[in-house]
């Protein structure tokens, strides 16, 4: 079981951000995030964007924004449980909370903060009729272990870089690889896309385009795919495979959080502006998952509401604790690693 | 100021017929959004960057609209119950010759 002061659910910017705010009154931070790394959607979805509202930065782009917020909070030591979605949470006699995620890994927290953003990255599933009955008997949304798909006959689908990429890797893998896209052009690395022509000219990636995935076909596991070109033709091709991969990229559901009992509006958690906690004492929604009169879903709110579920957070876990905030100008930051920064020191000298 | 009219057919099949402005720098996905003609959270969830297709609708009437951008081509092929008449409403800025649109709201992805 993984101990910590805040379990934080979400590891975007506020979810970073809220790692600074506790360390400095030493409160140490978990992150859970079902992507398999830091940063939330300015990761995921747009890392190149640059992003024009952050106060004192003209502009960043929004993966640099991140890797600035891991350099940040680093000396405050945050654990990551990553590419794990948290699942359940269950309060202890004691009035801590056990998050458990899809994977089985418990966390236990005197508080918990959901910097949940949009909800957990979920693979977008193609609109197929027999689609869930064919799920991890043939269909799988990631590749996880690609050792599965050895001396296999494999069908991608999608256009963009996880399609093109994957159809590289495998085709050296898999016996027989076929990539199928709606259009005959694909959104990717240039080098991903010259790569897959070099494979297609030299026959070992099958490229149907442009085409899409319309039916699938098996008694108990995936045993064939029907696949229709989109032309004025209509042809329709039975492919053989054993192994069906849409990739058609992630979209955010906020998902078991949902069923925590917390109040939610507007598919956003409802919170109070005063700590940003919600109908549950000890559980805070913080960024672009909560909702209250006024909310604005923007970074900067993300992190100004992170810093107050901290003073929040810090008077729950140590109610007789006296505490005035402290600028970082006059105390420094100390780490837990050890490490202090803090202002140069005036120099305190006569002039003769 | 000035209004344009539009009508928005939502998924329910409600029709409802808008005013839209043109001064304010909007798009039509906010406008559905101003009017709260989906539910938040269910549309322009990428936040208009042509990066999901939350706000995919399919163009009803013959109103010349701009051409389609590279990134919305792209988001269109991936995304789904895409037409041939299919646009993403982010990627639409209201301007005057729009006055008369009719879409209707795709369905949302599950």
């Amino acid at each position: 079981m993984i101990k910590t002061d805040i379990l934080i659910i979400g590891a975007g910017p506020t979810g970073l951000f809220a790692v600074f705010e506790a360390g400095l009154l030493k409160l140490k931070c978990h992150l859970v995030d079902a992507l398999p790394q830091a940063g939330g959607q300015c990761s995921e979805i747009y890392p190149k964007k640059p992003i024009y509202d952050i106060p004192g930065f003209p502009e960043v782009l929004a993966g640099d924004l991140v890797d600035n917020l891991m350099e940040q909070i680093k000396s405050f030591q945050p654990g990551f449980t990553l590419g794990e979605r948290a699942e359940t949470i269950k309060k202890l006699d004691d009035g801590t909370f056990v998050v458990t995620t899809n994977k089985g890994t418990e966390h236990n927290a005197p508080v918990v903060a959901i910097a949940g953003g949009l909800g957990s990255f979920e693979p977008r599933k193609p609109l197929l009729d027999n689609l869930s009955k064919f799920e991890d008997n043939g269909v799988a949304y990631m590749i996880k272990d690609p050792e599965v798909y050895r001396d296999k006959k494999v069908v991608i689908a999608g256009g963009g870089d996880s399609a093109l990429d994957w159809s590289i890797f495998l085709a050296d893998v898999a016996s027989q690889v076929t990539l199928v896209h709606r259009r005959n052009e694909f959104r990717g690395a240039l080098d991903s896309v010259e790569k897959v022509q070099e494979l297609k000219n030299s026959g070992k990636l099958n490229l149907i385009t442009p085409a899409e995935i319309i039916a699938l076909n098996g008694e108990e596991k995936l045993e064939s795919v029907l696949i229709r070109k989109i032309s004025d033709a209509k042809e329709e091709i039975t492919l053989e495979v054993d192994n069906f991969i849409p990739l058609f990229g992630l979209s955010p559901k906020l998902g078991p959080i949902g069923d925590w009992g917390l109040e939610i509006e507007k598919n956003a958690i409802k919170v109070d502006t005063f700590d940003y906690q919600t109908n549950i004492p000890g559980i805070y929604a913080i960024g672009d998952v909560n909702t209250y009169p006024g909310k604005l879903k923007l970074i900067l709110c993300g992190f100004h509401e992170a810093t107050l579920m901290c003073q929040s957070a810090f008077q729950k876990i140590y109610p007789d604790k006296k505490y005035v905030m402290k600028y970082t100008t006059v105390g420094g930051v100390s780490g837990f690693d050890g490490t202090k920064k803090e202002a140069p020191k005036a120099v305190v000298k006569a002039i003769e | 100021m000035t209004d344009i009219k539009i009508k928005i057919t939502d998924r329910d099949g409600v029709l409802h017929e808008i005013d839209a402005p043109t001064d304010m720098n909007m798009n039509l996905m906010e406008v559905v959004r101003s009017y709260e003609l989906a539910p938040e959270g269910t549309i322009g969830i990428c936040g208009g960057m042509a990066m999901c297709a939350s706000c995919q609708c399919y163009v009803l009437s013959d109103t010349e609209l701009p051409e389609m951008g590279d990134d919305e081509e792209a988001m269109l092929s991936e995304a789904f119950n895409v037409k041939d008449n299919s646009r993403l409403g982010c990627q639409l800025h209201i301007t005057e010759d729009m006055d008369g649109l009719e879409v209707e709201l795709a369905p949302e992805e599950l």
